[in-house]
């Protein structure tokens, strides 16, 4: 069986933002640039899938610039066996990028398209679920863990305070999140093997965006700490709030 | 908490490795992050060598990662290679050591020296870390003066070997599989005479003991071996090693990982110690803000620059094929001095917390002494240096 993955070159996480001049972007001077995380998590589900089923390939596809090969390479490194990169202008238009996805993932035979839940710098969680839509194909979203059986999926989806298990038929679409897929470290041999691998460059389709940025602003400075209560009975409380509120455990 | 560690990059050093080598970085960094830091303060403490790491440090493929992949291994260039050094003793010394002990002095003479069986046999067992080596060369009363050993090979009738004699400061010398044992096989002081051995630790007459009472590189094995009438075949001898020349070109490899591994320690010690100043408030603000220590950061910075450019152009010259021993010389004095005096610039930084294991800077500081000291002691290479200056050897 065969999946693509599709990731998504994000400033790390680690980074400090800062917003440019223009005011409706970020500096890009000294940004390192990573695979967005959560794409590592669906990346590591394709992996995990495609080495149990003893069968297929996962093949990483992006949308933009040059650098984007970087990253792309990376998914080489971890395991994926080819890449293609759909050169063009990224933009924040989640609608235009799914068209541009899209158009590329008609009559690709892979059984399961996956993503990330979301992409970790503009947080829209809208592309996976878009391009499900526009491929006519059904979509589980925030999937923590999945089998993959004939014909048919079954996620265990992340859902306030506990999980819901669905199963889609396939060819499908999923986006991927936190849970079992803890991704894997690129090894050496990887990292060399990762140059020998394909990378196919196209041209991206031409998507006029109707999404603009118009201004971009720092967020507010972090709240004080908030105190639950004292003792003993307190506990009950705070474990909810880190397991519902702050999803800490 | 410390945010993940990012690493210095002052004068945009990213932009001068290849995409390979940046990769390579940032995956070990990642592991060292994730696997290391959560257990070495209490390792140390323990003096154990963290052990369970090793198969995933094979696995990973940092053992002789600048060796074909024909071998096992990963056939990276030596910016890579160093990289990977860099990023373990940013983590601990002891683990860096324990990997460029296995890869620089038992992998890269049994590729260079060993038989192709030797290489066979070897090299992919030591690569995925299935195996561990150590090399003996430093006797008790012959460190710096290596050449005078009084190992003995001596040749039996038979076409074998017997060796007899002691060996000190052998890293991974308790857990090893396999020790690489130099030893003299014509009259005492013969330079030429002194030849290699692959020597499977199980052979009679073999024993190792852990050396006890360290101060300084407590997360690594460091033992004594002893050879007590170890007799071994004619296929023993690694044929390639041609006298006092053949060890010396191995610690040239490890010395080269060890001029990069410094910039890693030194900059660990770094970044806790501007975390901590960030942090620690005295007198009504944070002591970042106190010029005293803004002095002691501004000397790290610039110091951990110089090194880290130091290193990264020696990688060239040696990917080039034109690095001397004597450039090495330089880095590994130059490289791992600097990384002392910031260890201990960054401890007293952090005040009385920095004598805790919860931190990291007095562990580097104490496994930097014994860096300093080993591979060719500073002192040494400050001789090598002169006698390429003047002509004059002073030894």
């Amino acid at each position: 069986m065969n999946i693509t993955v599709c990731v998504k070159r994000v400033p790390d996480t680690e980074t400090r933002i800062r917003i440019a001049a223009s005011g409706n972007e970020i500096d890009e001077g000294g940004v390192k640039y990573v695979l967005s995380p959560y794409d590592e998590f669906a990346l590591e589900a394709a992996l995990q899938v495609v080495e149990e089923a003893g069968s297929g390939r996962v093949t990483v596809l992006s949308f933009g610039g040059d650098a984007t090969k970087e990253s792309l390479r990376s998914a080489l490194a971890l395991g994926a066996h080819e890449a293609v990169l759909l050169k063009g202008e990224p933009t924040m238009d989640g609608w235009a990028t799914a068209q541009v996805l899209a158009s590329e993932l008609e009559g690709d035979d892979a059984a399961l398209v996956l993503f990330g839940v979301k992409a970790v710098d503009d947080d829209q969680q809208q592309v996976g679920p878009m391009v499900a839509e526009l491929l006519g194909r059904p979509c589980a979203t925030a999937v923590a863990a999945m089998e993959v059986g004939d014909g048919v999926a079954t996620c265990w989806r992340t859902v306030e305070g506990g999980q819901e298990v669905v199963e889609i038929d396939l060819p499908a679409v999923a986006t991927v999140t936190k849970g079992k897929y803890e991704p894997r470290y690129a090894s050496l041999r990887g990292i060399m093997a990762a140059k020998r691998k394909p990378l196919r460059e196209k041209e991206a389709a031409v998507v006029e965006p109707g999404f603009v940025v118009e201004s971009l602003e720092y967020p507010p400075p972090r709240p004080e700490g908030r105190i639950v209560g004292e003792g003993p009975e307190a506990t009950a409380e705070l474990v909810r709030l880190l397991r519902e509120e702050a999803k800490a455990i | 908490m410390a945010s993940r560690f990012a690493g210095i990059d002052f004068y945009d050093v990213d932009s001068l490795l290849a995409e390979e080598e940046r990769m390579v970085r940032d995956a070990i960094r990642e592991w060292v992050e994730d696997r290391v830091m959560p257990i070495i303060g209490h390792a140390y403490v323990e003096r154990r060598f963290p052990k369970e790491l090793v198969p995933e440090i094979g696995e990973l493929g940092m053992l002789g990662a600048n060796l074909p992949e024909e071998y096992g291994c990963a056939g990276l260039g030596n910016v890579s290679y160093g990289l990977i050094m860099q990023e373990l003793e940013r983590g601990d010394s002891g683990l860096r050591s324990f990997a460029s002990v296995q890869g620089a002095l038992v992998m890269y003479p049994i590729h260079a020296f060993g038989s192709e069986e030797h290489r066979r046999h070897w090299l992919p067992k030591l690569a995925s870390g299935e195996k561990i080596g150590c090399f003996g060369l430093t006797e008790p009363d012959y460190g710096s003066n290596p050449a005078g050993m009084i190992t003995t090979a001596r040749e039996t009738a038979d076409g074998g070997w017997v060796l007899n004699g002691t060996k000190m400061w052998i890293t991974n010398g308790s857990m090893a599989d396999v020790a690489v044992v130099w030893a003299q096989t014509r009259a005492p002081g013969d330079a030429k005479g002194i030849r290699g051995f692959v020597v499977p630790t199980d052979t009679p007459g073999f024993s190792a003991r852990d050396q006890k009472g360290k101060l300084s590189l407590l997360a690594s094995d460091t033992s004594e071996l002893v050879l007590q009438d170890v007799r071994l075949p004619a296929s023993a001898l690694m044929p390639g090693s041609t006298g006092m020349r053949s060890p010396l070109m191995c610690l040239t490899q490890a010395r080269y990982g060890i001029s990069w591994g410094a910039v890693g320690a030194a900059m660990a010690c770094f970044c806790e110690a501007v975390d901590y100043a960030g942090e620690r408030v005295m007198f009504d603000g944070p002591i970042a803000g106190k010029q005293i220590q803004q002095v002691r950061i501004a000397d790290m910075l610039t110091s951990i620059t110089q090194g880290q450019l130091l290193c990264l152009r020696l990688g060239r010259l040696k990917d080039e094929g034109k690095m001397t021993p004597q450039q090495v010389s330089l880095a590994k004095r130059a490289n791992v001095d600097m990384a002392c005096n910031i260890a201990r610039e960054a401890r007293r930084l952090l005040g009385a917390n920095g004598i805790l294991a919860e931190y990291s800077s007095m562990r580097h500081m104490a496994n930097l002494e014994s860096v300093y000291t080993y591979e060719g002691t500073h002192d040494i290479h400050s001789l090598v240096l002169g006698q390429t200056i003047t002509g004059i050897g002073a030894f």
